[in-house]
C-alpha cells in the first residue's frame, strides 16, 4: 500500500500536464457548445454540466491524487459529497419549478412598480406582454 | 491491514506518519463539507437566478472576456500548485517555493479580475441588495472569492514556515493539505463557470 502511494515523483509530471491540457479543452468545448451551437437549451445544459463533472473528476484524479492515502475513504467521501450536492442543488431547482412555486407569483404588480426605473429592460423583455399584464392587474 | 512503519523512499514525507495520514484524510472530510456548503449556495442561486425584480439581468452584466481570464488564471494556478507539490516530493524546496509563489500570483490575479467584475456590476446599479438573483450571485461567487483570499493568506503563512524549517514531515503535510484546498477552489470554480456563466448565456 505505502509503496503504491507515489511512485512517480521523480519523473516528469505527466498527470498534471495531461490534466491541465484536458481541463483547458473541456472548458473551451463547453463554452463553444453554450455559445455557438444550435442545440435546444435543455440539451446544451445537459452537455455543459457533463463537461463540468468530467473536469471536476479530472481535477480530483490528476491534481488532487484522490486515490493515494486511505483505502478509498477519500473517494467515498467525495462521492457522498457529490450525492448531497446534486440532491440539494438539483432538488431545489426541481421543487421550485413545481406549479404554484414560481410562475404564479404576483409578478405583474412588481413590474408596474419598477417599470419606470428600468424602462430599457422592460422594453426588451416584457414590452410585448405589457398589454396582457395591464389587463391582468386591472381585474 | 497491518500498520507498517517501514516505507520505501518513494513514500512522500507527508504520508510517513500516522498523524500526517489522518490529517490528510480529515481534510478530505472537510472538503466534503465544503461541497455541501457550496451546494446550498448553488441551489439558492439556481432557484433565484430569474428573479431580477425589474433590475439589471445577470446575463446583461456578464462579460465573456473577464470570465474567461478568471477561469484560466485559476485553472493555471491549480496546475502550478500541482507542480509545486511535485517538486516538494522530489525534495526540491526551491522549486516548491517558486511554483507556490507563481500559484499565489495567479490567485491574486484571479481576485483582481473578480473584484473588478464586482465593482463594474455595482457601478451598473447591480449590487447585493438589488434583487434576489443578484444576492444569490454575489453570495455564491463572493464566498468562493473569500475562499481564494483565505487560501492566499494560508499558503503565505506556510511558505514562511517552510523558509525557516525546511521540508519536514510537518511542513510537507501542511503544504500538501493547502494544495488540496487550492485545487478545491478550482474544483468549485468549474461549477460556478458552468452553473452561473455558461448557464446564463445558454438561457439568455
Amino acid at each position: 500500500m505505502a509503496a503504491k502511494q507515489n511512485t512517480s515523483h521523480n519523473h516528469f509530471p505527466w498527470s498534471h500536464i495531461v490534466g491541465f491540457v484536458l481541463s483547458i479543452v473541456l472548458t473551451i468545448v463547453a463554452l463553444w457548445f453554450a455559445l455557438h451551437t444550435n442545440f435546444s437549451v435543455k440539451a446544451k445544459l445537459i452537455i455543459i454540466f457533463i463537461f463540468a463533472f468530467l473536469q471536476a473528476v479530472l481535477q480530483l484524479l490528476m491534481f488532487m491524487h484522490i486515490k493515494e492515502g486511505s483505502k478509498g475513504i477519500q473517494t467515498g467521501t467525495m462521492i457522498y459529497a457529490a450525492f448531497i450536492a446534486i440532491t440539494v442543488a438539483a432538488g431545489s431547482v426541481w421543487v421550485m419549478a413545481m406549479p404554484g412555486m414560481y410562475h404564479d407569483m404576483p409578478m405583474d404588480k412588481k413590474k408596474h412598480n419598477s417599470h419606470e426605473r428600468h424602462e430599457k429592460h422592460n422594453m426588451e423583455h416584457d414590452g410585448h406582454n405589457m398589454s396582457d399584464m395591464d389587463m391582468g392587474s386591472n381585474k | 491491514m497491518e500498520h507498517s512503519e517501514k516505507y520505501d523512499s518513494n513514500t512522500p514525507l507527508e504520508y510517513q506518519s500516522e498523524q500526517g495520514r489522518l490529517n490528510i484524510l480529515g481534510f478530505w472530510v472537510f472538503l466534503g463539507a465544503e461541497v455541501a456548503l457550496f451546494s446550498t449556495l448553488f441551489g439558492t442561486y439556481l432557484v433565484l437566478m430569474h428573479r431580477n425584480a425589474g433590475g439589471p439581468m445577470l446575463t446583461d452584466l456578464f462579460e465573456l472576456k473577464g470570465v474567461l481570464i478568471e477561469t484560466f488564471l485559476l485553472l493555471a494556478s491549480s496546475f502550478t500548485c500541482g507542480l509545486a507539490i511535485h517538486e516538494m516530493r522530489r525534495n526540491n524546496q526551491k522549486g516548491l517555493v517558486v511554483w507556490m509563489i507563481i500559484t499565489l500570483l495567479l490567485g491574486l490575479g484571479f481576485l483582481g479580475f473578480e473584484i473588478d467584475e464586482f465593482i463594474s456590476y455595482v457601478g451598473e446599479g447591480a449590487s447585493l441588495q438589488t434583487s434576489a438573483a443578484l444576492s444569490g450571485f454575489f453570495v455564491l461567487v463572493g464566498t468562493h472569492g473569500l475562499h481564494v483570499t483565505m487560501g492566499v493568506g494560508w499558503i503565505i503563512c506556510i511558505l514562511i514556515q517552510v523558509a525557516s524549517r525546511g521540508l519536514t514531515p510537518v511542513t510537507t503535510r501542511k503544504l500538501f493539505i493547502s494544495s488540496l484546498y487550492w485545487h478545491f477552489l478550482d474544483f468549485v470554480w468549474i461549477f460556478i463557470f458552468t452553473a452561473v456563466y455558461l448557464t446564463g448565456w445558454v438561457m439568455m
